[in-house]
């Protein structure tokens, strides 16, 4: 194939190609922008809490362990479903209890297993913390995870 | 040497060899957490090895692709480096950038998006340097000769240096957050810093073989476009599940399917100049390390990721231990061998000499690339059982965990070989030089 084809032929078929490939991205992406921001996530909903709840998540950098939407570290849970997973759906107040006794009650220190550190956290950045788990949870992600193990 | 101011890339060079050593220790302390989970808990926890050995993989190779650059730029543009003290400036500046982030980790200061933990300052830093580093390089280009190969490197540098823009924009909804963010992590590994790897490789190819740079030019441009073409759409196989539309299952399947195409390309490139070459260059490490990148990008990149790209694939192996194997043999063979194979190339004009050290530099080569291999297939089991626990019987994910101990003993094993390969790779090139060549060669390297 290629010895019917002259190197500046081919360096303007990598020009004209590319570019034209960048402006489909490009559009698509913009789709995709107001896709999420419209469809897929709940605009409404995304509090003052729930950013401050990504930025304490961000700040003690949780995604260097666990994953969010299978993407991160691969060393403990997947944290975008872990509202469902401790069953927020039915019981919400139950669920935000519970998660916050977990993340106060590290590390657990049991022998031979990974331990998540303890992090110095208020009561309001664990209220924030669990508004941003929930909201990811409600995110339309294609159906995934495949199920509740994350 | 041709050109006095290709010296300038020494200095690039040993700092990135010894960020690269800090890398791989990183990699056996989170490794070893793996398999001993109280080891050093109190003092570095596992998040802050990871992101310091993540951090120090980009930094160090940046640092690499700068070293290359200065290196071949004077040799392609026919010209001196336009200011070698910016060089080294810019260098200072991103070695402050790199080290201060670093020691920042140590003491929990950091960002929070995976492979963006910098902190802000540091950003910024890596920012000017970076941009002090375009300028001097693309200022040597405008008053030299311009080919293909120093046309296409800068081309990909700025094009890497676009696209880093994205790493201060952080949107307080996850799903843009996502979706822009890898708008910098896969347009750089499987878009733009393909032009700088396909660039090194033409280099080293013309250098090597002596075949003619018009074929080697135009086979250059044809592996560039393929990457493009397939890696912007590409893009897609990172949108499957983050809440973006679901016609990405379709786009993203199809096109990360075609990205398997410039790796293949590269792969038959280099094979193809190597028997074609009528120059017998005495360097023959350089040429094993060429040959080599272009290989275990095929595997890493091509095959690895081939495996888990398809919308219906990823599904259940989205986020498992198969996406750290392909990760690892993927960086490796495309951006870590192919810098190491310009290193091995550049250090004998750089320290005034013919090539020295060769047989230990080849141990090193095959030493790292099986221990990187092993680390690669004992993930990919780990992976694949995770999988079937974890995402089809819906077995909890620490319960799963337990059952993959043995591969997370194995992928530790694989690591130690790792950094003694790296460890002989440093002595043969910063060790004593003794030209030690291999049986056969003696004759044609004088
Ligand atoms: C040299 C080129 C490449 C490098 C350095 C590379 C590296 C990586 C890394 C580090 C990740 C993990 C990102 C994260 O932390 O979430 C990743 C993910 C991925 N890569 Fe690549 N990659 C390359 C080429 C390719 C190619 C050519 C394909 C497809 C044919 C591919 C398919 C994928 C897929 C599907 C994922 C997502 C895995 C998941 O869902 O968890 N990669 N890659
Ligand atoms: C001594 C050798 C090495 C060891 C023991 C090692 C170990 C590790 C560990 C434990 C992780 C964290 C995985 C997790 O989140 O669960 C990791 C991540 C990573 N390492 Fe290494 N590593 C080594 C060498 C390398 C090399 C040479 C490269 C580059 C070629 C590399 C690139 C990466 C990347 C890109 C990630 C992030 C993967 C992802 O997000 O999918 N590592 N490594
Ligand atoms: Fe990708």
């Amino acid at each position: 194939m290629i010895e019917g084809l002259s190197r500046s032929a081919a360096r303007n078929i990598f020009f004209g190609g590319s570019a034209f490939f960048f402006l489909v991205f490009a559009g698509l992406t913009a789709h995709s922008h107001y896709y999420i921001v419209n469809v897929s996530t709940n605009q409404e909903g995304l509090t003052p809490s729930v950013i401050a709840g990504k930025h304490v998540w961000e700040k003690h950098s949780c995604i260097n362990c666990h994953s969010l939407h299978g993407e991160g570290a691969y060393f403990a849970p997947e944290i975008g479903n872990v509202w469902t997973r401790y069953g927020g759906e039915e019981n919400p107040d139950g669920a935000r209890a519970s998660l916050k006794g977990w993340i106060r009650a590290q590390p657990l220190g049991v022998p031979g297993r990974r331990q998540m550190p303890y992090f110095d956290l208020s009561e309001e950045e664990l209220d924030n913390l669990i508004d941003f788990f929930r909201w990811a949870d409600a995110m339309d992600t294609q159906g995934w995870p495949p199920n509740k193990a994350g | 040497m041709k050109y006095a101011t290709q010296r300038v890339a020494l200095p690039f060079f040993a700092l990135a060899l010894a960020l690269f050593a800090l890398q791989v220790t990183f990699g056996i302390l989170a490794a070893t957490v793996y398999v001993l989970p109280e080891f050093l808990v109190d003092y570095v926890p596992f998040h802050i090895m990871r992101m310091s050995h993540t951090n120090l993989l980009i930094v160090w190779l940046l640092i690499g692709f700068m070293g290359c650059t200065y290196y071949l730029l004077p040799e392609e543009a026919e010209s001196e480096i336009h200011s070698p003290m910016i060089a080294y400036v810019q260098l200072a500046i991103f070695a402050v950038a790199g080290a201060g982030a670093l020691v920042s980790y140590q003491f929990g200061i950091h960002e929070g998006r995976e492979f963006l933990e910098q902190p802000l300052w540091s950003k910024i830093l890596i920012t000017v340097s970076f941009l002090m580093f375009l300028y001097n390089s693309s200022r040597t280009l405008l008053v030299g000769r311009k080919t293909a190969i120093n046309s296409v490197l800068m081309l990909g540098l700025w094009l890497a240096a676009i696209f880093w823009l994205f790493a201060f924009y952080n949107p307080g909804n996850l799903g843009l957050d996502k979706l822009y963010w890898w708008w910098i992590v896969h347009i750089w590994v499987e878009g733009v810093w393909e032009l700088i790897m396909a660039s090194l490789l033409a280099y080293l190819l013309i250098k090597l073989t002596g075949v003619d740079r018009e074929i080697i030019e135009k086979w250059l441009y044809v592996i560039i476009g393929l990457a493009l073409f397939s890696g912007l759409l590409g893009t897609g196989h990172h949108y499957y599940w983050i809440g973006a539309p679901a016609y990405w299952q379709p786009i993203g399947s199809i096109f990360s399917t075609l990205e398997v195409a410039p790796f293949f390309a590269m792969v038959m490139f280099a094979f193809y100049m190597f028997w074609k070459g009528r120059r017998n260059h005495p360097n023959k490490s350089a040429m094993l390390w060429t040959l080599g990148s272009a290989a275990v990008a095929f595997f890493g990149a091509g095959v690895w990721g081939f495996m888990h790209t398809l919308s219906f694939v990823n599904y259940y192996t989205h986020g498992t231990q198969v996406t750290a194997a392909h990760g690892h043999l993927a960086f490796y063979g495309a951006y870590v061998m192919m810098v190491l194979a310009v290193i091995t190339y550049a250090m004998p004009q750089l320290r005034g000499r013919q090539p020295y050290n060769q047989i230990l530099n080849m141990w090193s080569f095959w030493v790292m690339t099986s221990a990187m291999c092993f680390m690669t297939f004992t993930l990919t089991f780990a992976g694949v059982v995770q999988t079937h626990l974890q995402r089809v019987m819906g077995i909890n994910y620490m319960e799963v965990q337990q059952q993959l101990e043995l591969f997370y003993y194995m992928r530790l094993g694989a690591g130690v070989f790792v950094a003694i390969a790296a460890v002989m790779f440093l002595v043969a090139i910063f060790g004593p030089a003794r030209e030690e060549l291999p049986e056969g060669m003696a004759l044609t390297a004088r």
